[in-house]
């Protein structure tokens, strides 16, 4: 072996010539081959792999969509239909692109809740944590940036109202709302940068999500019940055991995306999109997609503009400082039982308010928005904090590979780490 | 704290008033929900209904096409409807289409060609409104995508015309129906009586039956691509629960020295 050639202990002498002197192939085997992960992981722990591939699969249709949309507001809207009649699968591109989409958004916030449950923010994964919240922000931005394409009335209306929300910046607002459109009003420039925008950031995207991986593979994962592994008798291997199993919840995740694709590809969208974008209609009511919702109902929910511009922002923001508004040492809820409790009113609070946000802003819809948004914001600013100091936790198992080996040990019934994967 | 009270207790009854009764009574203006059609193209293993399509295209052509432009359509797409080559032909033809220039710079009129667009029949949207007493006919190419309700809502908009009842006051060039957002509608009932057109194939012309038969074209229109797309989804949803079945088992091997 040269000096300056990395010691491969491939068999194959091809792959062994480029792993002497590009160690992929050990990397690849060293962080998804052997990596020890621990061994009680339930099906949530299968949302990030999803999310992964939605990714890839959001790019790959996207690619082909792009090779035949037109950016111009005279043409955005026929170019579609063109691609969903004439262009051979074009349909098809086009309806898993845009219920891809949606299907991103199920996964990731599956993907978030799991990392709130088990406590996945805290020490020492912090950072992993923060860069998937930037993941999300990213996530938003292209998903917005993408359903103004088509140019319908949604995507018209719904452009005008968020770029809008930046008027309410005092002084320079306007200014930035007229930089952003690239004119006076949401028009062929706006189209413009937000489809060169669109086609941008899933790659900014990709670039985070490696660092996100990166810095998993430096803490290594948690588990569902938030203790570190001690040692060889915690883990397993990531294949065959994960990579085994993260393929079951692969194709459940593909027989719904399937489902949304070929049976009720308008489900989750509006129907105003239909109808080519006109500046001098008005749509009764704009509404977002099903997934800003939420962040919809939080924005309305204050009577004054800029207030709820800050609260729609801080209700995402937040997250950055979770990690340190959590001060309990214990991550699993399950070991948890009040906190737990007040996660789960957080959980219903959090559809509460997508409800809430495909309503008119009309009573009662606006005060339970606005008592969801109260809760929304006490949880991370004043439960949490509060329980950190005040609660006593559950016992904790002495390690994984105890409760899970003997069934139980010195846990309560419910917090038991029940092998769910017991399969 | 009193209006808070009391508007939480507004909150609560509404909510209440929602589980239990369901759609409360609906004001004056506010459209009726279009009740539950059956078509061929419902469920997951809908087809159109050739015949009833192709009657509907008549219906279209004889009726709506004299306000309603489809512009993502061509008349060679009819072929998918199972008009030969020749109809196709002479369907185009019957239309007169702009075109140019010629090598002297001239534009001019020439029968339509399989590949041509649907025929629009204003030229511009002004054009439209003048016509129509200020209101715009939608294009249909996609009208049973662009509404809530879809074909159910179109089918039963083209037959819920009436009568205003009693203490309504339409506006000027206003119909009353009460599926229409608002519940008058520029547009004067398209399908007025039976025999408004004449079936090639002997079927009856009454009003419920033209007006599926063109709903039915509407759709096919909309989502041309409905029954290979259901198809695949099919035979995809099959293979993936029976690949779903295989993995879960060999994950079931894999983990079983596990627990
Ligand atoms: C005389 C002209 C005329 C004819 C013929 C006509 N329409 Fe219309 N149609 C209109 C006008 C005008 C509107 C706009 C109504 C409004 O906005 O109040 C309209 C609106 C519609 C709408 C949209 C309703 C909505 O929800 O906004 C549909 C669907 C429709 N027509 C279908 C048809 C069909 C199908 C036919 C043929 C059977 C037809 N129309 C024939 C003039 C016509
Ligand atoms: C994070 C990944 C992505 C998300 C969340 C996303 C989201 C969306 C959404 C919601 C739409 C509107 C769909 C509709 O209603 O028609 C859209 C359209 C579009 N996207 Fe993306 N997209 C992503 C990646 C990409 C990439 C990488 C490309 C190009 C390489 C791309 C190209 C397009 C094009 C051309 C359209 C317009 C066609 C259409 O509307 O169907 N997208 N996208």
């Amino acid at each position: 072996m040269a000096i300056g050639l990395h010691e491969s202990e491939f068999k194959n002498p091809v792959i062994r010539w480029v792993d002497a002197r590009l160690p992929v192939f050990t990397m690849m085997q060293k962080e998804y081959g052997t990596f020890p992960t621990p061994r009680n992981f339930n099906y949530f722990w299968n949302f990030g792999g999803l999310a992964l591939v939605n990714l890839v699969i959001m790019i790959a249709t996207g690619i082909f969509l792009a090779m035949n949309y037109t950016a111009h507001v005279n043409f955005a809207f026929d170019s579609v239909e063109r691609i969903m009649r004439d262009v051979n699968y074009g349909w098809l591109l086009r309806y898993v692109h845009a219920n891809g989409a949606s299907m991103f958004f199920i996964v990731i916030y599956i993907h978030i809740w799991r990392a709130l449950y088990y406590g996945s923010y805290k020490a020492p994964r912090e950072l992993l944590f923060m860069l998937g919240v930037v993941i999300f922000l990213l996530m938003m931005a292209t998903a917005f940036l993408g359903y103004v394409l088509p140019w319908g009335q949604m995507s018209f209306w719904g452009a005008t109202v968020i770029t809008n929300l930046f008027s309410a910046i005092p002084l320079v607002g306007e200014s930035i709302v007229t930089w952003l459109w690239g004119g006076f009003s949401v028009d062929n420039p706006t189209l413009n940068r937000f489809y060169s925008l669109h086609y941008l950031l899933p790659f900014v995207t990709f670039g985070v999500v490696f660092l996100h991986i990166a810095a998993l593979h430096i803490t290594g994962s948690n588990n569902p019940l938030g203790i570190d592994p001690k040692g060889p008798q915690d883990t397993l291997p990531f294949h065959p055991y994960y990579t085994a199993k993260d393929s079951v919840g692969l194709i459940v995740y593909f027989i719904v995306f399937a489902a949304l694709v070929f049976f009720a590809p308008n489900l989750l969208g509006h129907p105003d999109n239909y109808t080519p974008a006109n500046p001098l209609v008005t749509p009764p009511h704009i509404v977002p997609e099903w997934y800003f919702l939420p962040f919809y109902a939080i924005l309305r929910a204050v009577p004054d503009k800029l207030g709820g511009v800050i609260l729609m922002g801080g209700s995402i923001m937040i997250l950055f400082i979770l990690p340190w508004l959590d001060t309990s040492p214990i991550r699993s809820m399950r070991f948890r039982p009040l906190a737990r409790i007040a996660l789960l009113v957080w959980l219903v609070s959090f559809f509460v308010l997508m409800y809430c946000g495909a309503k008119p802003p009309e009573e009662p819809w606006v005060l339970i928005a606005r008592l969801a948004t109260l809760y929304y914001f006490a949880y991370f600013l004043v439960i949490l904090p509060a329980l950190g100091a005040k609660e006593r936790g559950l016992p904790l198992p002495a390690s994984i590979s105890m409760p899970v080996l003997r069934g139980g040990g010195p846990l309560p019934a419910g917090a038991m780490a029940k092998p769910m994967e017991k399969a | 704290m009193a209006p808070l009270r009391s508007r939480l207790r507004a909150a609560l009854l509404a909510g209440g008033l929602l589980l239990v009764g369901g759609a409360p009574a609906l004001a004056a203006g506010e459209a009726l929900h279009p009740p539950d059609t059956k078509f061929s193209f419902d469920g997951l293993f809908g087809t159109f209904d050739r015949a009833s399509a192709q009657r509907g295209f008549q219906v279209y052509k004889e009726v709506c096409s004299n306000c309603h432009s489809m512009r993502q359509h061509s008349y060679r797409n009819l072929r998918e409807l199972g008009l030969s080559d020749a109809e196709v032909r002479a369907i185009a033809a019957t239309v007169q289409v702009n075109d140019g220039p010629n090598d002297e710079g001239q534009m001019f009129e020439r029968p339509g060609r399989p590949s041509d667009r649907f025929r629009s029949p204003f030229t511009n949207e002004k054009a439209a409104r003048a016509a129509n007493n200020g209101a715009l006919p939608p294009d249909l190419s996609v009208i049973v995508k662009a509404r809530e309700g879809g074909a159910d809502y179109i089918h039963a908009l083209l037959t819920g015309y009436s009568d205003p009842p009693e203490g309504v006051e339409l506006m000027d060039g206003m119909n009353y129906n009460k599926y229409f957002a608002g519940r008058q509608i520029a547009m004067a009932p398209p399908l007025a009586g039976e025999g408004q057109v004449e079936f090639k194939d002997g079927t009856t012309a009454t009003v419920e039956q033209m007006s599926r038969d063109v709903t039915t074209f509407l759709a096919w229109a909309a989502e041309p691509e409905l029954e290979s797309r259901k198809q695949m989804g099919v035979r995809i949803i099959l293979f993936l629960t029976i690949l779903g079945g295989l993995t879960y088992a060999v994950k079931r091997k894999i983990w079983s020295d596990v627990h």
